[in-house]
Formats: structure tokens, sequence, C-alpha cells
């Protein structure tokens, strides 16, 4: 954190400063370990066994936040009779078919979700049992991403058992699943002795409950993992076992790579997903508006408004055009037929069926995995446009890349068109960062951007007008001619109003005036809204997102700094901060409490509950949306109101997280026959191939990151001399045992080789990075920062890192991974052209 | 003149971040220093020098330890520390500069005025520290001016304005001595025993630094002199003794010529 997120590492040093303790899980000592209290040097791609440990300590000694779980988490709930765990099957859960990689997650379903429960079910929701479709559906198009954050259906009632003994209890199912996620275990895989297991494990227990909390964050070193959204899940599980959701001081944090990662997600530049959380329709499965609205997510909870966000959002999109009668427009909507992540357009580039392609303010020929693959794509498109502040590689490849060198690719035989468009920097533009907090930050322009760089903004809209101009009557042109497109203009160069995006987004009422929250959204087509979640940061026509009251002349929460979704909220479901009576669960951590004097929720930070909602509150019979969920619901979003310990519907690769190795790992998986996550998606393609599992040929385990100085693939810091001369070139971390065994020397090269490709870099010899004892053996681990390629404008060039990493994604999000690979790596400087293709063939077969 | 405004340097939050180092060569716009890879942690920029101003040194503390010893980590710190120009009270570069370039100013700092630097270097072999240096191109003297432009502007120097943990910290030297010493009483509470402060006292070989630090090692650890004195300490005596060398040759010439008249007389 305090190598990639400096400016936020400052309150981590205040936390310290108060008494915080603070232990770094890292493959190397970084600048985060050198301020925390413990370092923790861990095997990439063995978190799962780290985390599920510390769950097994929890539970094997009974120290979960009892009166919170079962309060407040469906650790209670009893799960179908059909469900077998990866204990029970070796390591897969029930419904995998190994045909199609996927799982059907029909018998990870509480018990009774085939009866129909008439106390859940309103007149005209669908059957139960249809949205569990999710599993193949997902497979096919990434609906886990959507059913995660947007919704995925459970029964709202399910059965309980309050003792937590009956065994087939979800608290049940947990015990059995990490019991053998022991001490002894994180010693052998990870690497971590049972020492320090055992000082970790008491720090968060003891740190947890009702008196205090502890926080976990996280970056893509938890997420770019063919099991990366387990990793979270796992994490999910062991906040919620102690309390620690929803409460201050609690959480887990989720740093972003980008300043506005989070607002590209909430406004999404995701394949899968629109605004705010709400899916793509999928061409096959969603014939109409009725049709989606039924399939995708469940009745109970907030999500049971979602006609009212979409329909809100169709009108926004398309105005006066979209009535009731024509589904609000429903169809202009582009439909998904599958797979379109990043990974898989690459491939279609390379098959010939992806003609044409914008990369705007990306590098993915120097900052994606596998770059040889996705050069090869660049060098088959008939056009392609990059906007960049600098002319970054992804543009020039055609005349500098390196099967250049090789002789793979000759400039005469690629017929791409590139178009190069100059883009402005972030203070030569106004608007909006969301950050992790989901805080929106309204910046200013600071100044006018050079010559002919344009933002974003004016770039789409005018792109857009031009577009527009050369439509004709006919009714593929429909959905463009009737889309709304008329933001007042600004400035010499005509710039779009940025302040009037985020109105649009925000929405308006009937009466033209901005909305104040998302409750006010009607599935009647009289609100406007661009994203349901973001309703609000307009209200009473102020930017809200602009306010910059100074935290010392506020509360600790700071409600008027910015502004923050939903409802300028600071801590999500913060109805947890209170007991089931509504009261704190200490004087020091209050946070959010029911006044029953004057019957409303009250606190620190806005209620994340309906305001006038007493605890008592049960739910009538035919209840839907926030009115089925009870006054002891805090996980509002989710259909039964409860933090999910387990989850029976939602994810492509299992209720409950499993340690499997990555893909590519030195070492065999002791838990399960199952070595790697079955439902991971791999492209088995010649462009790209994989090093085997356990292989001598690659006995190293290597792991990507960023360094403070540069930022991503160096598009923003290798051009610029103050940075570029920190750290002026791609360089290994390897332990001095390491260095001695294979006969690297400090400041000399290494050449470092996957089945993919040969780099080169040099050499930094250091005792931040140690070998660990996994499995009896010892195990190296190199490390090597990705900011550098071969141009882009940079001050400081050198091979690039990205290139040796494999194609293959988590099944949930599609990230790649790209923390946990293997290589082997060998003194000097790699070999040249037609000897360097010659050598990688000597690896790829042996 | 004004207050005395100075620099304490708490090294035990800084994370090595060098937005010190980039702040100040975009406020003052110093070139860059080369594009060489030093493998010498993540320091490839050296020392303090004409075009670095300041300066974070990386010292990774490690010791050999078996793979089997999974108890402890083989890294057992990684010390960060941004350096910087002293702004001694007694500032032998100030005292020894023939042209009147280098000024105490009115906060109490010392500055390079570069428009009458001459480039005689002689503040270079002066400074105790080795801090200043000639930039190559135009032979003058270089360092850091506490962002004197700045502080006349009512603005905090660049390099405590970006530090994002406040590991360095601007203001009134004597408030910041106070602030400094309830720091290593905190520290050595918490057991960081060996946490100390350098260059803070007025009694020391300068006088007292108006840069000051707070060090986790021996001062050589970082780089830095032990025990730095003032290259010009003993001007005053030798002034003194020249003077009275002087004097007696005087009185021996007086003599001598009182002599040679007596002897005339003759």
């Amino acid at each position: 954190m305090a190598e990639c997120h400096p400016v936020g590492f400052q309150w981590v040093v205040e936390a310290k400063a108060r008494g915080a303790k603070v232990f770094h899980v890292d493959p190397r000592f970084t600048r985060t370990s050198a301020l925390a209290d413990r370092h923790l040097p861990i095997r990439a791609g063995s978190d799962i066994v780290l985390l599920g440990a510390l769950i097994n300590h929890v539970l094997a000694n009974e120290l979960d936040f009892r009166e919170y779980v079962l309060a407040y988490t469906n650790a209670a709930v009893i799960v179908s009779a059909d469900f077998r765990d990866t204990e029970d099957l070796d390591g897969l859960f029930s419904g995998f078919d190994p045909e199609t990689g996927s799982y059907d997650p029909r018998s990870w379903a509480y018990e009774g979700m085939d009866e129909e429960t008439p106390s859940a079910r309103a007149p005209g929701a669908q059957t139960p049992g249809e949205h569990l479709e999710g599993g193949r559906h997902h497979a096919a198009a990434a609906g886990a991403d959507t059913y995660g954050s947007g919704g995925a259906a459970a029964h709202p009632t399910p059965a309980t058992d309050p003792t937590l003994s009956h065994p087939r209890c979800v608290y049940q199912i947990l015990r059995r699943h990490f019991a053998r996620y022991t001490p002894e275990l994180v010693e052998q895989l990870c690497g971590i002795s049972r020492a320090a297991f055992a000082e970790l494990a008491e720090a968060i227990t003891a740190n947890s409950g009702r008196e205090r909390t502890t926080a976990w964050v996280y970056s893509v070193g938890w997420t770019q993992h063919t099991v990366g959204a387990q990793y979270i899940r796992t994490a999910s599980i062991l906040q919620l076992l102690l309390g620690n959701m929803g409460r201050p001081g609690g959480g887990i944090m989720a740093l972003r790579g980008h300043a506005s990662i989070q607002g590209s997600t909430d406004i999404p530049t995701l394949f899968s997903l629109l605004p705010g959380y709400l899916s793509m329709p999928h061409a096959h499965r969603h014939e109409g508006l009725d049709d989606y609205l039924a399939r995708e997510g469940g009745d109970v909870g907030f999500w049971g408004h979602r006609r009212a966000y979409l329909v809100s959002l169709l009108k926004a999109w398309w105005g006066d055009a979209a009535t009731e009668e024509n589904d609000f427009c429903f169809d202009h909507l582009p439909r998904l037929t599958g797979d379109h992540g990043h990974y898989t357009t690459v491939m279609g580039q390379i098959d010939g069926t992806v003609k044409g392609y914008f990369v705007a303010g990306e590098n993915p020929a120097v900052g994606s995995s596998g770059g040889r693959a996705q050069r090869l794509g660049l060098a088959n498109l008939d056009w392609l446009v990059v906007r960049d502040l600098t002319l970054v590689e992804t543009a020039t490849f055609w005349k500098d890349g390196p099967e250049l060198e090789t002789g793979e690719m000759r400039t005469e035989d690629i017929a791409t068109e590139v178009f190069f468009l100059p883009a402005a920097s972030h203070v030569e533009k106004e608007g909006t960062f969301t950050n992790t907090q989901r805080l929106l930050q309204w910046r200013e322009k600071a100044l006018d951007p050079p010559g002919d760089c344009r933002s974003d903004l004016w770039f789409y809209y005018h792109l857009g007008k031009l577009v527009r101009r050369r439509l004709t009557d006919d009714e593929i042109d429909r959905p463009l001619r009737e889309l709304t497109w008329d933001y007042p203009e600004e400035g010499a160069h005509r710039d779009p109003s940025a302040s009037a995006v985020l109105r649009e987004i925000n929405g308006v009422g009937p009466d033209g005036r901005a909305l104040s929250a998302y409750t006010q959204l009607k599935p009647d087509g009289s609100t406007r809204c661009g994203c349901w979640i973001y309703c609000g940061v307009y209200a009473d026509e102020v930017n809200q997102a602009a306010r910059r009251r100074p935290g010392r002349e506020q509360s600790p929460v700071a409600p008027e700094w910015g502004w923050a979704w939903p409802a300028n909220r600071r801590i999500l479901y913060n109805r947890a901060s209170a007991d089931p009576e509504g009261r704190p669960w200490s004087e020091r951590k209050a946070y959010v409490w029911w006044d029953a004097e004057r019957g409303r929720w009250t606190g620190q930070d806005v209620p994340d509950f309906e305001p006038n909602k007493p605890p008592d509150y049960v739910p009538p019979e035919g209840a839907r949306a926030e009115d089925a969920l009870a006054g002891t619901d805090p996980f509002i979003m989710q259909s039964d109101g409860k933090g999910w310990l387990y989850v029976p519907t939602g994810l492509a690769d299992g209720p409950l997280p499993a340690h499997y190795e990555p893909h590519e790992s030195p070492v065999g998986n002791p838990l399960y026959a199952q070595q790697a996550n079955p439902a991971r998606k791999v492209y088995p393609r010649p462009e790209s191939p994989y090093n085997p599992p356990e292989s001598p040929r690659f006995p190293y385990v290597l792991t990507t990151y960023r360094l403070t100085e540069h930022h991503t693939a160096g598009g923003m810091s290798r051009p610029l001399a103050y940075l570029a001369e920190l750290q002026p070139e791609l360089f290994c971390e390897v332990s001095p045992q390491l260095a001695a065994e294979v006969g690297l020397d400090n400041g000399g090269w290494a050449t470092i080789v996957t089945s993919r490709t040969v780099i080169e870099a040099r050499v930094l010899v250091t005792g931040r990075v140690r070998p660990l004892r996994i499995q009896g053996r010892v195990i190296h681990q190199i490390g090597l920062p990705y900011h550098w390629g071969w141009g882009g404008g940079g001050l400081v060039t050198g091979d690039v890192a990205n290139d040796l990493l494999p194609l293959v994604l988590d099944p949930n999000v599609y990230i790649q991974e790209s923390k946990a690979v293997t290589c082997d790596v060998r003194p000097g400087r790699r070999p040249r052209g037609q000897a360097m293709l010659d050598l990688l063939e000597v690896y790829r077969h042996g | 003149m004004a207050e005395r405004m100075g620099f304490f340097t708490d090294t035990s939050v800084c994370i090595g971040c060098k937005a010190c180092q980039v702040a100040c060569k975009e406020w003052n716009l110093l070139p860059d220093d080369g594009f060489v890879f030093e493998a010498n942690s993540y320091d490839n920029t050296g020392a303090l020098g004409a075009n670095t101003w300041r300066h974070v040194a990386f010292i990774e503390q490690s010791r050999p330890v078996p793979v089997d010893d999974s108890a402890d980590d083989g890294v057992e710190r990684w010390l960060m520390s941004s350096d910087v120009c002293k702004h001694c009270t007694h500032a032998a570069c100030l005292d020894v500069c023939p042209t009147g370039a280098l000024f105490r100013t009115e906060f109490g700092t010392v500055v390079i005025q570069e428009d009458i630097c001459n480039g005689c270097g002689y503040c270079v072999s002066a400074c105790p520290y080795g801090v200043i240096e000639r930039r190559e191109d135009d032979g003058r003297a270089w360092k850091c001016t506490m962002c004197y432009d700045r502080q006349r502007g009512g603005l905090e120097p660049a390099c405590a304005k970006a530090c994002p943990t406040d590991s360095i910290q601007f203001g009134p030297l004597d408030e910041l001595r106070e602030r400094a010493e309830e720091r290593v009483e905190r520290l050595h509470a918490d057991g960081q025993a060996e946490a100390r402060l350098y260059g803070e006292s007025p009694d020391d070989g300068v006088g007292g630094a108006g840069a000051f630090f707070l060090l986790l090692d021996e001062p050589e650890v970082y780089g830095l002199p032990p025990d730095p004195v003032v290259t010009t300490r003993d001007l005053p005596a030798m002034w003194r003794w020249a003077g009275a060398a002087a004097l007696s040759v005087a009185g021996a010439v007086a003599v001598a010529f009182a002599s040679s008249r007596k002897g005339a007389r003759r």
C-alpha cells in the first residue's frame, strides 16, 4: 500500500500512531513492510490457505462474534441435501460439468429453494430456480460479475437452525470445509511459520468484537489470480465471523490501480455491466424488458426496485423516445452473445473476427498479459484508434515491436490502419474521480490541453455528433438517432459541459429538477437517471462532489468532503454497527443507532437502512423489495438481508473458497486431487502456451507488481525525467540465495523465461526477497516490476515484463493471473532475433 | 529577522516514496541526474548534489537467515531517510564565500544567490556534510534554499508540502525541536530504543542544524557524519593566532627598525 498508494498510506501511518498494529502479508519485503509491525512473507498464490486457516482458527476456538453472526449472517441457514463440498469430492463442488468446465449451482441452494414460499413471492415473480441458471449463463457471459454485485437471488426466508448445530447449516459446513486449513498447512504451503501465524491469529481475533474492529486492505495481489474473487470471499467470511463488516474501523478495502477505476466500474467500461451494476442484457436470454427484469436478480432487498433503476437509465439515454409502449427503448441496448472480455477480444482479433479497436488510456501492447498475443491481434486489425498522452507502444508496435526484432512480423505485412489521437491529461479537463471509498471528488481544469489534445469527453461527444450526422432513416440507425446527445458546449473547442453530464447521471424528476436520492426513482418513466447509485450527487442543483469543507471543521466522518455513493454514505451496511435491538455494540464503536423516541435511525453517518424501519420490524406476508427485509437485516442489497458466509448462487467457481494452486505452480495441491481452479478460463492456443504445473524447466515463482516511482506500463511516467531517473531500468528482485544458486550478480543482467517469451532485466539482489520452504522444498520467488517497454516516448526503456505472463483468467470477473506464475532465470543478457526463438523452443518442448 | 524556520525529518515514518525529491525538482526546475541503474536498493540518484537537493537513502539491514528458520525475516529493517542541506547555525559555506553569494535569510536559512556565485567552490569543500556541489555545465554551486521563494510567499517548502506521511515537517525551529523530543520519547516508550535525534542540539559542532533528523540507527548508517564540525570552527582562533603572529612580526620589525634607527644614530 505504501508502494502503490503512498498518499492513502498516510492514514495507516496515522492509525499506527494511535496504536494500531499493522501486519503486512506479501511475497516481498516492500516499502509497506518497512513501516508495518510485522511482515509475513508468503508464497504468491497461497493466500486462501492463510485466510482459510484464520477462519478455521476462529471456528475451532469459537472466537466468532456470535451475536453478530447469528443475527446478520447466513450462518444458521440450512443448505440443500444435494450439496457436496470439496471435502466430499476431492476438490470439486457438486454440479461440475467437466465438459464445459463450469458449474451448475442448483445443488448449492438453500434448503427449500424448490418449494414455493408464498411469503416471499409476489404475484408475477419468477419461479424459484430460474435465476439459478446463473452458473451456465455467466460461464458464457461473465454474469457472475453482475450477480455478485447486482443481487443474486436466494430464498429470502430459508429454514434455519439458530443453535448452529444442524449438520447442513452453513456454520457446520464452514467448520468441516475449513477443518484441514491448519497452521501446519499454512507453514507447508504459504511458508509462514506457526509462530508467525499464531501471532496474526491472536492479533485479529483479540482486535475484533464489540469494542474493537479489524480492517483488511488488499489490491491486485489478491485479485489477479485464477481464484481471485474467492480470495476476497475468504476475507469476507473471516470479517463476517469476526463482526467486522458495516462497522467503523472494519471492512475489506480494495485499493484500486488508477485514480478512478472505481468510477469506471460504477459507470462501467466493463462489457457485462450497465451503469449502477445492472447487468447487460443477453441476446438470447432476454427477449424484452419484463423478461430481463424477471431473470436478473431477486425481488427482495433494494434490487427489487431494479425496474425503476433501469427505466430511469433508459429515459436518461433515449428521453422522450422511451415510452411505456416501446419498453422504454430497451431494445435499443446492445446485447451480449457471450464473453466479450479483453482477452477473448484479442483472440477474436487474431482470428480475424474483430476488425476495429478503440484503445483509450490503455497500452495493451505492454500493459496486458501475454503481450505477444496482444500484438498479433493488433497486427491483424483493419483499423486501430489509440488515444493517449504520448505515442505509446500500442500505437507503434507495427514499426518497433519486439516481433520485428525476432522476424515474426514485418512492417510491410501489417495492414492495420492506426489513428493516434492525443489526449488531455487529468489536469487539463474537469470531471470527477471516484475513489476506492466510493467518494466522488470533482476537480477543476487547471489549464487548457496543448495543441490538438482533447478530453475523452470531447472526443466521444464530437465523435457521436459526427456519426449522428451520417445516420439514415433506416431502422438500424434508430437507437443512435433517438439518443439524447445535447450537452451545453463551452470554450473555443466546444467542450461538452462535464457538470451537465454529472447532472444527467444524477437524474431529474418530472419537473426537470435534479433528484436528491435514488429512492425517488420511478418505474413508470417519470424520472431520468444515468446511474442510480450516483443519484444525489447533484442534489439541490448543487455539485455535491465539489464540496471541500476541511475535515477539521466537521465530524470525523467528514460528510461534507465530496460525495460518496450511495446517498453520501461513508460506510456501507452500517446498520450492522448497531446490535439487533438498534443499540451500538459499544460506546467506543458507536456509529449508527436507532433513536426510539424519534422513531428513526441516526448517528454519525447516513444510516444505510430505511430511516424509519424499527429494529423489531417483521415483514408481512407477500412483502417485496426492502419491505421484505426485517429490521435486523443490515445487508440490504442481498435478497435475504444477510451477510453471506456461504454463497448459494452468484459465483462461477463454488459457494465457498477452496485453495487451488495457480494455473502455473511449482508444487502440487496437497489438499485436493484438483490442482487448479476447475472453472478457470483458459485459452489453449499456440500464440500463448502454458508452463506445465510442477515443471522442472520452470522451477521458480514469478510475481509482477508496480513501484512507487512509475505508473502501470510507464506511459505516464517513463517520459518524465524526474520519475524515470528514480527507477531507470527494468530489474528483477532476487534473494541472495537464488543469486548464488543461479549465478546472478547484483547490478548484472538476468534472462527470465516462460513458455511465452524471453526477457532480460537488471539484477537487484536483496534480502527483502527470501526463499521459502514449501512442502519440504526450497521455493524461490522472483519479483518483477512491469513499468517498461521498448518505446512509448520513454526516456527509459526495457523489455516487457507482462510478455512473460499466461492468458488464464478468474472465471467470475475474467481477470488474468499475473501475480503467481512460474519461470526460469539464468545469468546474462537474452539472445536476440532468431536465437531468442530457438531458446524459447528449447524451453517449450524441453 | 523573522522566526528561524527549519525542517524536522522524522525517518521513522518515511515510506521512501521520493515525492520530496520530485517536488523539489519540479519547484526548483532542477535538471535530472541521468538514468543509471545503481543496483543499490531503490536508490538510483546516489546523494545530494547540485541537481538533487532532497535525496532519499534506502538502507537494507538484512542478515542471512537459514530457510528453515521461517519464524524470522531475512530483512530486519529497510531504513529510508530524506536527506537535505542542514542550514547550519554556524555555516562554514557562508563563512568562506568570498563574493557574498551565500547569505543568511530572514528565516535563518542559508541560501546561495545564483546571480552572484562566481563558482569558486570554496563552499563545496567547506561543507562538513558534503551537501554543496558545483554544476558541471555552469560551474556554480547549488543547494537547497529551503524554498526561500515559497517561504517569502507564505508557503511551506515543496518537499514538506508533498510528503504524504509528514516525515518531513516544516516550521519554527523551536517548535520542531519540542515536537521531535516528544516523538523520540514516544518511540522509546514503544521499545524503539535506537531512535535518536541528529542535528537538533545547539551545542553540536555546527551550533545545531536548521534541518535536523530523527534516525533509527547511527548517522553513519545513513551516510551522515557522526560528529560534524563547522570547518571554519578554528577560524577565529586562527585569526587570533595570525593576529598575534602578525603583531609579533610587526613588533620584531619595529624593534629591528628601532634598532637600526639606533644604529643609524650612531
